[in-house]
């Protein structure tokens, strides 16, 4: 049987035991088994329960991304693995942080493009802004890259958590 | 009583859990690290504790003595150099689902991290070639980490697991947890009955073949004894062909007429065509690994596949197949033979006659036929003359790696499940006389033999101290070609015959090597000697090593190179020139 060959984007789910070690488990199958890792964010998510939600974005064949995906879900410690990409509609949201330092026209004119980005000004000096922007990764990206010409001197990003739409749970 | 007088020490309370666990016997080295649990031993006589003389032998002693037995194999070392020491076995144990218990020591928790003295960071270390790992902290999670470890290392695929075992651990006291049963894991619960659905659409598959083959590996001796039976049963039904890989040796009786030998770069000439003209592919407990597929593009083409496999994440690794079953291989054959037997589905007995007749044609071609010489012994004569003496005794055999491991997966016939062991998955050379230590003590009276290669055997030589000990009635069964053969072989036919480093230069004398650790030295060279040999051999109840010269010069064939297709075999020496090793060949292993 032949398998398409393409390469895709995929944002993966995994609810894991938040324990000693659990991230260097997850990140060491992906440099173990050679897959890449576009993006991964993770944090405790369910204190009582003790767990943490892992959001990875990851690239690969469908092949590729099968396997991926067996093989987060045969970790011992991890409870769930759902690909969002292919399991209906979701939403996907990243936090930046965006220093800019610039006075006079420039300064303005970040100023004003925040505004149209709904970036908060979270830190103002004299001469620089830190701007907290939030939104699909694309967005995030976009607003990085225009502050470029306007004094960008550091970014901060958070990666992508992401959620399916709807009323049911992970 | 008050509370903290009921309460027992960390290594007490593993001693009991690992009693609890049903564990009758540790493969261990002792250290700092590990003291107490040394003490706990001592104080007690249920737990038998073998004491190796190297780390990685103690982890292959647990192999042989859990894929002998189907029980978990439990391996006990110390901190830092124990641990690190134990590393390659880990690593054989995962490639090849053995389930295997390791508990390493560890310094005191306020230390870790310190750089102290023979600390490692084992966990970290073990991550990759465990199936799961444990750091312990507090006493008060030790018994329940244990009995957890050994429920991940027998279920699902099993493997080794990891308990790192800091010594202010098994110092402090706590109360002791029993094991809860059935065992509820609250995330890893392995699929074990496959969907039903699935199961009559492989019925359907099976029963609509005209080419049909069975295709069998590890997975079933893994599912335990009775999976064998039935994959026997199904087999015979149907009345296909069936081929098992290395790992799966055993799990249908060789001497069976459907039985087509192993497949693979060193199967045979039937087998392996079987698989590449096959219209259905039916896969129980294999994992369509390299050795097997050859050259992908060109893997069994034509072939509609099954796939039975517990471990999703073996499914659709390297070749898609077309009907994935998750499932225990015993839990699907019982199913399986159920469903066929409630429809007495109706075979195409024509196109099953027509393909018999051209597997029979391939039969024919007597593809490990080697040329005879009354001078000097074939290795494949030695295994033929060693399974006629031993096919009618109680008899396990392990392997260590290289040509003579591949000469006794094709001469040697095994009739049974959980009689063969062989380091397949890592290809570890030192895996076979420890492991036939582990298979020894699990089975005290059975003929024990480890095929052996004379350089690989030097890679644990030092075990010969603990069957010593033990009085372990082991018998190595040295093919001494006087090189490296299998790398030989590799150079002869991919290097132009630059034979570098692969003269095993200086070999000791076996025979007073043997005597040495107070085990019995035989030597033969002349083929008419050799069954004589054999028999001294098999009579003698000590450790013996028999020290067999063979041709240095002879290679194992059939022989598949990397990369080629599956038609595209070496039947034999003088078959090479006509088939030259693809460029894209040459870069794999
Ligand atoms: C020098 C050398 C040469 C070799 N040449 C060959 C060769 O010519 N031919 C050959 O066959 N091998 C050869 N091998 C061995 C090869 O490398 C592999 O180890 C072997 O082919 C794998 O066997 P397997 O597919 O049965 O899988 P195993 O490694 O035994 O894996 C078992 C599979 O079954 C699954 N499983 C486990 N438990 C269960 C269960 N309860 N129910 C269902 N499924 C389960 C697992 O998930 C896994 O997918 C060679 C090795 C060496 C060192
Ligand atoms: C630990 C380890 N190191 C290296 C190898 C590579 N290797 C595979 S077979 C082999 C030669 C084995 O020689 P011997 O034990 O004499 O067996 P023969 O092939 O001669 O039968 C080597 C070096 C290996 N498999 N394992
Ligand atoms: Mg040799």
């Amino acid at each position: 049987m032949s398998v398409p060959q393409t390469i895709s984007s995929h944002t993966i789910s995994v609810l894991v035991d938040n324990e000693p070690g659990i991230l260097a488990r997850v990140v060491g199958l992906f440099s173990g088994r050679g897959y890449n890792i576009e993006s991964l964010t993770v944090a405790e998510t369910d204190a009582k329960e003790n767990l943490s939600r892992i959001t990875i974005v990851t690239a690969g064949t469908p092949m590729v991304i099968e396997q991926i995906k067996a093989q987060l879900d045969r970790l011992v410690p991890v409870h769930k693995v759902r690909d969002l990409t292919v399991e209906g509609p979701h939403i996907e949201r990243e936090l930046a942080l965006v220093k800019v330092k610039g006075t006079g026209d420039k300064r303005v004119e970040a100023l004003r493009l925040a505004d149209v980005f709904r970036a908060k000004v979270i830190d103002a000096k004299r001469d620089s802004f830190v701007f907290e922007v939030t939104g699909a990764s694309d967005k995030v990206q976009t607003f990085i890259g225009l502050m470029e010409g306007l004094g960008l001197v550091d970014v901060g990003r958070t990666g992508i958590v992401a959620m399916s739409r709807g009323g049911e749970p992970l | 009583m008050t509370a903290e007088e009921s309460a027992t020490t960390g290594a007490d309370l593993l001693v009991k859990a690992l009693i609890d666990e049903e564990v009758e016997v540790v493969f261990g080295y002792p250290g700092g690290a590990v003291l107490p649990i040394y003490d706990s031993l001592f104080k007690q006589n249920r737990l038998r504790h073998i004491l190796v003389r190297h780390e990685q032998a103690a982890v292959h002693a647990a192999e042989g003595y859990a894929r002998s037995t189907g029980k978990v194999g439990v391996v006990l070392v110390t901190s830092g150099p124990g641990a690190t020491n134990a590393v390659t076995g880990l690593t054989d144990a995962l490639m090849d689902s053995v389930p295997v218990v390791c508990l390493t020591g560890q310094v005191p928790t306020h230390l870790i991290g310190n750089d102290a003295f023979q600390e490692a960071d084992t966990t970290g270390i073990t991550r990759p070639c465990t199936k799961h790992n444990y750091l312990v902290k507090s006493v008060g999670d030790l018994a329940r980490i244990v009995h957890e470890a050994f429920y991940v290392a027998r279920s699902g695929r099993p493997g080794p697991v990891v308990i790192d075992l800091p010594k202010d651990v098994l110092m402090n006291k706590h109360d002791y947890v029993a094991p809860k049963k059935p065992v509820q894991h609250k995330s890893y619960r392995p699929q074990v009955k496959p969907e039903a659905k699935k199961v009559e659409q492989a019925i359907a598959l099976i029963a609509g073949a005209k080419r049909p083959v069975f295709y069998c590996g590890g997975g079933v001796v893994n599912s335990g004894p009775k999976a064998s039976r039935l994959l026997t049963q199904l087999v015979r039904l149907t009345g296909y062909p069936i081929t098992n890989t290395l790992m799966g040796l055993g799990t249908f009786p060789a001497s069976d007429k459907q039985f087509l030998g192993m497949l693979g770069m060193h199967g045979t000439y039937e087998a392996n065509l079987a698989m590449y003209h096959c219209d259905v592919l039916i896969n129980i407990g294999a994992r369509f690994d390299d050795r097997i597929t050859g050259k992908l593009a060109e893997f069994s083409p034509k072939s509609k596949k099954i796939h039975v496999d517990i471990d999703p994440s073996s499914i659709n690794k390297n070749v898609h197949v077309d009907l994935p079953i998750v499932g225990d291989a015993g839990h699907v054959l019982e199913d399986m033979i159920r469903v066929w037997k409630a429809k007495q589905p109706r075979v195409d007995h024509k196109a099953l006659k027509a393909w018999w007749a051209e597997i029979d044609k391939w039969r024919a071609r007597n593809c490990l036929a080697y040329k005879t010489d009354n001078e000097t012994i074939k290795p494949q004569y030695a295994l033929e003359r060693l399974y006629h003496h031993i096919k009618d005794r109680d008899h396990y055999i392990t392997t260590e790696v290289g040509q003579h491991q591949m000469w006794a997966a094709q001469f040697l016939k095994f009739e049974q499940p959980n009689r063969w062991m062989t380091s397949g998955g890592l290809g570890t050379m030192g895996y076979g006389f420890p492991a036939a230590m582990g298979v020894q003590i699990a089975h005290p009276d059975a003929l024990v033999i480890d095929v052996a290669g004379e350089a690989s055997i030097m890679m644990n030589i030092q075990e010969l101290s603990t069957v010593a000990q033990y009085r372990l009635p082991v018998k190595i069964f040295i093919l001494n070609n006087q090189y490296m053969g299998m790398v030989r072989q590799w150079q002869e036919l991919l290097h132009g015959g630059r034979y570098s480093e692969s003269y095993m230069e200086s070999l000791p004398d076996f025979v007073k090597l043997a005597e040495a650790f107070g085990a019995v030295g035989l030597r033969c060279h002349e083929p008419a000697k050799l069954d004589d040999t054999i028999k001294e051999m098999i009579a003698i109840r000590k450790p013996v090593i028999a020290d067999i010269l063979v041709d240095k010069a002879e290679n194992c064939f059939p022989m598949i190179p990397s990369g080629a297709a599956h038609y595209d075999m070496l039947l034999g020496p003088d078959d090479r020139a006509a088939k030259p090793v693809s460029e894209e060949g040459m870069v794999l292993v």
